[in-house]
């Protein structure tokens, strides 16, 4: 065959997402890629800007679907910094089960994902029920499945009484024991191996100079994370390690992941067993003073970042989501030219990608760069 | 079997083409049942195949624009037609009344015929999944086709018969061959998986990848007659294995009446194909589907070489007059 053109996506069945590769394949070798993201535009940014810190929470909840309580986590944390309030321990514990909750069910979930993109549905099936048992522990911790609205600025909305932390801790054992299973399936499957093993290779020096970050990041063996790096919530206090490989591959990125589905259980599990006591929130000032703050943290993703600039009112003067996804794209583009066309969608797949999170970044100058077809990295439109 | 009625009975019915219909089906529902399971579902209603067989036939067909629509039409039904042709050779309840010497070999070449009628349909669809799916599949059938014909062919250097009845009859008093040829036989069961194009082996049809590789065209009819045509392969595939290396259905001693041999036959027919259904199911559950230009590796290195290690063995015990 000589050169075709293989659109992938926006509607295609390997991404649910809204995003096209413009594949230009040599029989089935790509030589050329085109990506183009923002399909959904969402103003979300702008949205929040028009609401006071309580309604603007639930907004920013929003942004994503899987790490929602990331997104609220860096808002509030960031309108805290500026205010100057101090969270109470309580609070800042209870974030950080639910933060590290939503990793595993983010990362059961991925794995799921990347094994039905090299048609391994059963290792689909499996992850995607063993998620049900941390959504259920969720659901009782804050009456929802994935919006779980549980940040206040000043703390969170709900206590965890004894009878609900017994309950989550009687479904640990259950889900390391199924941990432990992916953990041996991941080293053991044959098949999985070849399509995982040197597909989608990063160097540290790449990953470094693209920019990636979170798992994929530290799969090339960049050892960077958020949560030890720059302590926020309860992670200074807790024992636990980050997790990094040094493969950087598709199997280095598995490995990582289910890594760290072990690290967060053990966190779950030492912040249910020593959850202080005390309240969960302070009353915070209605208003914040004029300031700019970059809050930061580790999504299931990689590192979240929030820009917030206030204006001494009760709203953000402007608010910027860079999303990780968004950080991890240069490195697929890259990972992806020679490879086989069947590689595409677990290389995509491989970084986690959530691209309605990230497409809330449009071209905001549509003069001379939009005609160019470079979108330039603005935020202006929200 | 010399009375016409009777032979068109078999052919049209009983153990022919009606037969093969109803069991496709059954075979679609274990196959689907299975790998629920499997993946810790429920896994689809016993008639779920039937309807969906029915309501894709009533289905509107759609013209992909400028498609060449003869050619795109005859394609599901040659394949469909040359796989219920293979099935009338192999022994289902007895010897095939229609055997004659070398109808393995024109069982093997109408197997073929569906995954050209695939190539064909991806090519004509005007769709560049469509496409690069046909071309998949062919490619796929230069890789599987070779070991997949050593491995059957095999048994003929042992029975030294070119038909599926008799190679069927030599093993009633001799061992069965997936005993004497274990890698042929294993050889054939990986074939089969890559000629019915199930994972590890879907590659012509990687919905990830490529949509739904040379069916991404296919409507209406069009779809329902090569899924037909693809699930009864999966029968008369099985059939055939089941039959030139587990003995298909002959019995090891005649009870004497004709009937109660037929059914004995017909039973361990239905034993043996389901174990294999058995086993390609659980591989299709247990695996992740490989690349193309692995299962280049994968097919020329390893498993053709297995089968030609094989082909040598049997020679030798040729000579030795093992299992003789």
């Amino acid at each position: 065959m000589t050169r075709v053109v293989v659109p992938i996506g926006p509607q295609h069945p390997a991404l649910k997402e809204p995003v096209n590769f413009r594949v230009i394949a040599d029989g089935e070798r790509i030589v050329e890629l085109e990506l183009n993201l923002s399909y959904s535009h969402r103003g979300i940014e702008k949205a929040a800007e028009q609401r006071d810190f309580i309604r603007a929470l639930p907004l920013i909840e929003r942004v994503c679907g899987i790490c929602s309580h990331s997104h609220t986590t860096a808002f509030s944390k960031g309108i805290e910094e500026i205010m100057g309030v101090e969270v109470p321990p309580r609070a800042q514990y209870i974030r950080t089960i639910i933060a590290e909750l939503e990793r595993m069910h983010s990362h059961l979930l991925w794995l799921g994902v990347a094994a039905h993109e090299v048609g391994f549905n059963t290792l689909f099936m499996w992850t995607w029920r063993d998620r049900e048992a941390i959504q259920d522990t969720l659901e009782e911790m804050t009456g929802n499945r994935v919006h779980y609205i549980m940040n206040e600025v000043g703390g969170v909305r709900l206590d965890l009484s004894p009878l609900q932390v017994e309950a989550a801790l009687v479904r640990l054992p259950v889900l390391e024991e199924r941990i432990r299973a992916y953990v041996e399936m991941v080293e053991a499957e044959e098949t999985m191996l070849t399509r995982f093993r040197g597909v989608g290779c990063l160097s540290r020096d790449e990953a470094l100079c693209f920019g990636a970050v979170g798992p994929t990041a530290r799969a090339s063996g960049v050892d960077y994370d958020v949560r030890r790096d720059d302590p926020y919530l309860a992670y200074a206090e807790i024992p636990w390690n980050v997790v990094t490989d040094t493969n950087g591959d598709v199997y280095g990125r598995t490995r990582v992941r289910i890594g760290e589905l072990g690290e967060s259980l053990a966190m779950v599990r030492y912040c249910l067993e020593h959850l202080p006591d005390g309240p969960i929130r302070v009353s915070v000032p209605k208003t914040a003073p004029p300031g700019e703050i970059l809050s930061r943290y580790e999504a299931p993703r990689g590192e979240l970042v929030h820009f917030i600039r206030t204006n001494g009112t009760d709203r953000v003067e402007r608010i910027d989501i860079r999303t990780p996804t968004l950080a991890n794209w240069t490195s697929v583009a890259h990972c992806l030219i020679g490879r086989p066309l069947a590689d595409v969608p677990v290389i995509v797949a491989a970084i986690d990608p959530c691209l309605s999170c990230t497409s809330r970044i449009t071209v905001s100058n549509r003069g001379e760069d939009a005609a160019s077809g470079t979108p330039p990295r603005t935020g202006w439109e929200g | 079997m010399a009375d016409p009625l009777l032979l068109a009975a078999y052919i049209l019915i009983f153990p022919g083409f009606l037969f093969l219909f109803a069991y496709s089906m059954v075979f679609e529902f274990l196959d689907r049942r299975i790998v629920a399971r499997m993946q810790n579902r429920v896994g689809p209603p016993f008639f779920q195949p039937f309807a969906d067989i029915v309501k894709t036939l009533g289905k509107e067909v759609i013209d992909p624009e400028g498609v060449d629509r003869p050619i795109f039409d005859a394609a599901p039904i040659v394949a469909l037609a040359a796989v219920m042709t293979a099935f009338l050779y192999v022994p289902v309840i007895g010897a095939s009344p229609l055997a004659f010497q070398g109808d393995l070999v024109l069982v093997l070449y109408l197997l073929t015929l569906p995954t050209l009628a695939l190539m064909l349909l991806g090519w004509l669809s005007r769709n560049i999944y469509a496409a690069v799916g046909g071309v998949r599949a062919v490619t796929m059938l230069f890789i599987y086709e070779v070991p997949f014909f050593l491995a059957l062919v095999m048994p003929t250097l042992m029975a030294g018969t070119w038909s599926v009845s008799e190679i069927m009859a030599w093993q009633k008093e001799h061992l069965w061959l997936a005993v004497l040829q274990p890698i042929a036989f294993v050889i054939a069961l990986i074939g089969l998986q890559a000629k019915l194009e199930r994972t590890p082996f879907d590659i012509p049809e990687a919905e990830t990848e490529i949509v739904a590789g040379p069916w991404t065209e296919l409507t209406g009819r069009r779809l329902a007659l090569m899924h037909l045509a693809n699930q009864s392969a999966a029968v008369a595939g099985s059939a055939l294995i089941a039959a030139v290396f587990l003995g298909g259905p002959a019995l090891p001693w005649a009870s004497g009446s004709a009937v109660l041999d037929a059914i004995a036959g017909f039973l361990l027919f239905l034993a043996k194909t389901l174990a294999i259904l058995l086993i390609l199911a659980t591989v299709r559950g247990a695996t992740a589907r490989i690349r193309l230009d692995q299962l280049n590796v994968i097919g020329w290195k390893y498993i053709t070489t297995a089968a030609l290690a094989q082909v040598a063995i049997v020679l030798v015990m040729n000579a030795w007059e093992v299992g003789a």
